[in-house]
């Protein structure tokens, strides 16, 4: 019977055959390619299109940066030398590298005040923002403040201590009438702090050489820096507002729900322009004559107090999207309004806020160059105003603005990119 | 008995800030320094260098004035207005003078309650318009796309420019001049008109500047002037005087080469008044005898100011045209010095 079934069967493989590659249409480059970019011939005109744009843009802005200028004094050298090619003049900004970061009037001597703050900020910031750190880094993030404003504006070191012993105390007050009650307590910080500001003052006056810096005024601070000035401390400051501001919207209190609803809803419904304008001309007719009420300042308030309003909304979106049981489980704890707070809901509620805060952050510091309008030379008011006025410079806008758009996408991206890493890191649902 | 303390304080606080506001000599004297409004920069005007030294034609008259009040033609603390803010820092007091390419007009002299002290620019609106367009008149340009500054006073002349000749125009707004360039450059509009010493500086900034003419009409009168607030007119006459010092020291051939020459007395008894060799003009003013000559050393006389600044060796290259002493032609006139 087997001679029968060899006849019958033709070919018999005995052994397996080896492993083949797929087909190259369906691995690699190519498959992926043509699952991409070029499936169906609608998709495949697109991609044409699009590479083709692509090579456009590339094709042109190449040479431009190739052929680059970077170390002339003048536009016109810039052309002498280019001979009508095309290319960059970006002598403009080796020739104001110091213009473009630090104003034009902060002493040239003194740049290292500004780079070491700057630096420090970094190591202020990192406790915070990473969790992971040593909470004892903490420590001088608390005192990042007191000695960034020694650096900045320099003068007396006596004013930044006396600044900082004032918190101090008030707190050292508030700690022995905490048991009363909070209220009380907070009482007896404003009334220690004020006094200790009150005495310290004398002591500045005192001693105005102490360990002092040479004394920089804030008209004189200017380019990046005065946006990350702004940046830095409206954000930092409008984000402890901002919560107040929404738990106070929420509160039963009706005096306290009515100031934060009248507040929010006044500032949200006016642009941040007039607000810096009011901020800069008309708080100078309220004022009397050679008083001056420092701009920098001014403007801080302003812009603290817009950004503090959209981010108490955005927190209360946060506090809205609690499940009431969280506030029942907390009551139920025995847990008082301030621990709830403090223990359970904040902690939810901001996490839930992230994408929102760090959204207004973004907008808030691409906001900070609308003080170019008010006669502050920020970065943009720099670019617009000193720097394009030049007999040397009028006339050079893309490598300008390129810059200047390179500088605020990097820190934006930055933000962006940190939130979304917080926002994994603080993932504690299994979704 | 509270209120009516309480007003009493209102009015000496009031009293006090009145006399203060009325005496910015003898404020300026005081503080050690003049604070100046200028702009936040415009070509050959008002501009600060790399260094952060502020620079040009229009910083020339604040550094006269320092010199002249204070000895010291460093000692000014430049304000950079813009041109909303300008107006709100003079009367606020933040600024002592104001000496931003500022057009006198009617209302500002009068419902603003400034004092204009002079004018340092003539100069008049003008129209440039690439080559190729094969316009040579602006009453050709029916249906243009204009770009123009919006709150100056350039708005409102094209407006009336363009209704008095019943032609249509299509206004694009921009901000500031170097706003301008651009847009016009890449065709955002077919026309940009502003003064004509901001058309000459924009055009000279050009890569092929030979490719855009300016036409011949002047369509408003521009006297471009320093301001100082109404109601103090011995610190107006200080500014006006010390203005036209410069202009009186070009017609008499007083400049800063040989001015300490002069300074030993000359034949001319206008040019000793003038120095304070002779006579008590300075007295009179409220300061010494050398005023004049300190305002004229700071920087020159009005024609080295203009030479150096935006003079035809310049890149600005401006022509002196209007702003030639009356003896050639134009129209700088100082009143006599007596």
């Amino acid at each position: 019977m087997s001679d029968m079934h060899a006849h019958s069967v033709a070919f018999v493989r005995e052994t397996m055959l080896p492993e083949q590659e797929p087909p190259a249409s369906e691995v690699g480059v190519v498959h992926w390619m043509r699952e991409n970019l070029f499936r169906g011939w609608a998709n495949t005109l697109m991609t044409v299109i699009a590479i083709f744009v692509i090579y456009k843009i590339v094709a042109g802005a190449f040479p431009w940066f190739v052929n680059g200028i970077w170390s002339t004094n003048s536009l016109a050298e810039c052309r002498e030398i280019l001979q009508g090619t095309t290319g960059g003049c970006f002598s403009v900004l080796t020739e104001r590298w110091n213009q473009l970061l630090f104003g034009f009037k902060y002493p040239q001597d003194q740049y290292w005040r500004l780079i070491l703050a700057f630096v420090l900020l970094g190591l202020a910031a990192a406790p915070v923002l990473f969790n992971k750190l040593p909470k004892q880094m903490l420590f001088f993030t608390g005192l990042y403040p007191f000695i960034g404003f020694w650096l900045i504006w320099g003068g007396t070191l006596l004013a930044p201590l006396v600044a900082l012993a004032g918190f101090l105390v008030g707190f050292a007050a508030f700690k022995k009438v905490e048991h009363q009650s909070f209220a009380m307590g907070a009482l007896a910080f404003l009334v220690a702090a004020l006094v200790t500001w009150f005495l310290g003052g004398f002591a500045i006056r005192s001693a105005p050489g102490f360990l002092a810096l040479e004394a920089v005024p804030s008209r004189d601070m200017g380019g990046f820096m005065l946006n990350m000035i702004l940046g830095v401390v409206c954000v930092s400051l409008s984000l402890p507002f901002g919560i107040l501001l929404a738990l106070g919207r929420q509160s039963d209190m009706p005096i306290i729900k009515w100031i934060c609803v009248v507040f929010i809803e006044f500032i949200r419904g006016v642009p941040l322009i007039t607000l810096l304008f009011v901020a800069n001309v008309v708080l100078a007719y309220f004022l009397p004559p050679g008083t001056t009420f420092d701009l920098i300042i001014r403007v801080i308030i302003m812009i603290t107090a817009f950004a503090s309003a959209y981010i108490a909304e955005v927190i209360r979106g946060g506090l809205a999207a609690l499940p009431r049981g969280q506030y029942e489980a907390a009551d139920s704890l025995g847990l008082d309004y301030a621990q709830a707070t403090r223990l359970i809901i904040m902690p939810q509620a901001l996490k839930i806020s992230i994408p929102g805060i760090v959204n207004v952050a973004v907008g808030l510091f691409k906001d900070t160059t609308l003080v170019s309008v008010i006669s502050m030379f920020d970065l943009v008011g720099m670019i617009r105003g000193p720097i394009l006025a030049s007999t040397e410079w009028n006339g050079v806008y893309w490598e300008l603005w390129g810059f200047a758009v390179f500088l605020f996408f990097i820190v934006c991206y930055s933000i962006s990119q940190y939130s979304q890493w917080l926002e994994r890191q603080l993932q504690t649902d299994h979704r | 008995m509270k209120k009516s303390v309480f007003f009493g304080a209102l009015t000496v606080a009031g009293l006090a800030a009145g006399a203060s506001a009325a005496a910015t000599l003898d404020d300026v004297k005081a503080r050690g320094t003049l604070n100046c409004g200028v702009t936040t920069g415009l070509v050959g005007f008002a501009a600060p260098d790399a260094n952060g030294n502020w620079d040009g034609f229009d910083v020339g008259i604040c550094r006269a004035v320092a010199a002249a009040v204070l000895n010291d033609p460093t000692a000014v603390e430049f304000v950079p207005t813009t041109g909303k803010t300008r107006f709100t820092a003079l009367a606020s007091g933040e600024i002592d003078l104001l000496a931003r390419n500022t057009t006198w007009t009617f209302s500002r002299d009068v419902d603003l309650k400034f004092e204009f002290v002079g004018v340092n620019y003539y100069d008049g609106q003008g129209f440039m318009i690439p080559k190729d367009m094969g316009v040579s008149s602006a009453k050709e340009l029916d249906g243009a796309t204009v770009c123009i500054q919006t709150g100056t006073t350039t708005e409102l002349n094209l407006a009336d420019f363009f209704r008095k000749n019943n032609i249509s125009y299509e206004p694009v707004p921009i901000e500031t001049n170097a706003e301008a360039q651009p847009l016009y450059l890449e065709g955002g509009c077919d026309v940009y008109t502003t003064d004509a010493s901001g058309l000459a500086a924009t055009r000279a900034a050009f890569e092929n500047p030979g490719d855009h003419v300016v036409l011949p009409e002047i369509i408003s009168k521009e006297p471009l002037g320093p301001l100082v607030r109404h109601g103090d007119n011995e610190w107006g006459d200080v500014n006006r005087w010390v203005l036209n010092a410069l202009i009186a020291a070009e017609e008499l051939g007083v400049t800063s080469a040989n001015i300490d020459e002069m300074m030993s007395g000359t034949e001319n008894p206008e040019i000793n008044r003038l120095l304070g060799t002779e006579g008590n003009l300075g007295e009179m003013l409220g300061l010494d005898a050398d005023w004049a000559a300190r305002a004229i050393k700071a920087g020159g006389n009005y024609g080295e100011l203009f030479e150096k600044h935006i003079g035809e060796n310049t890149p600005v290259g401006l022509s002196r045209g209007l702003n030639a002493q009356w003896t050639d032609g134009g129209l700088l006139y100082a009143p006599p010095f007596r």
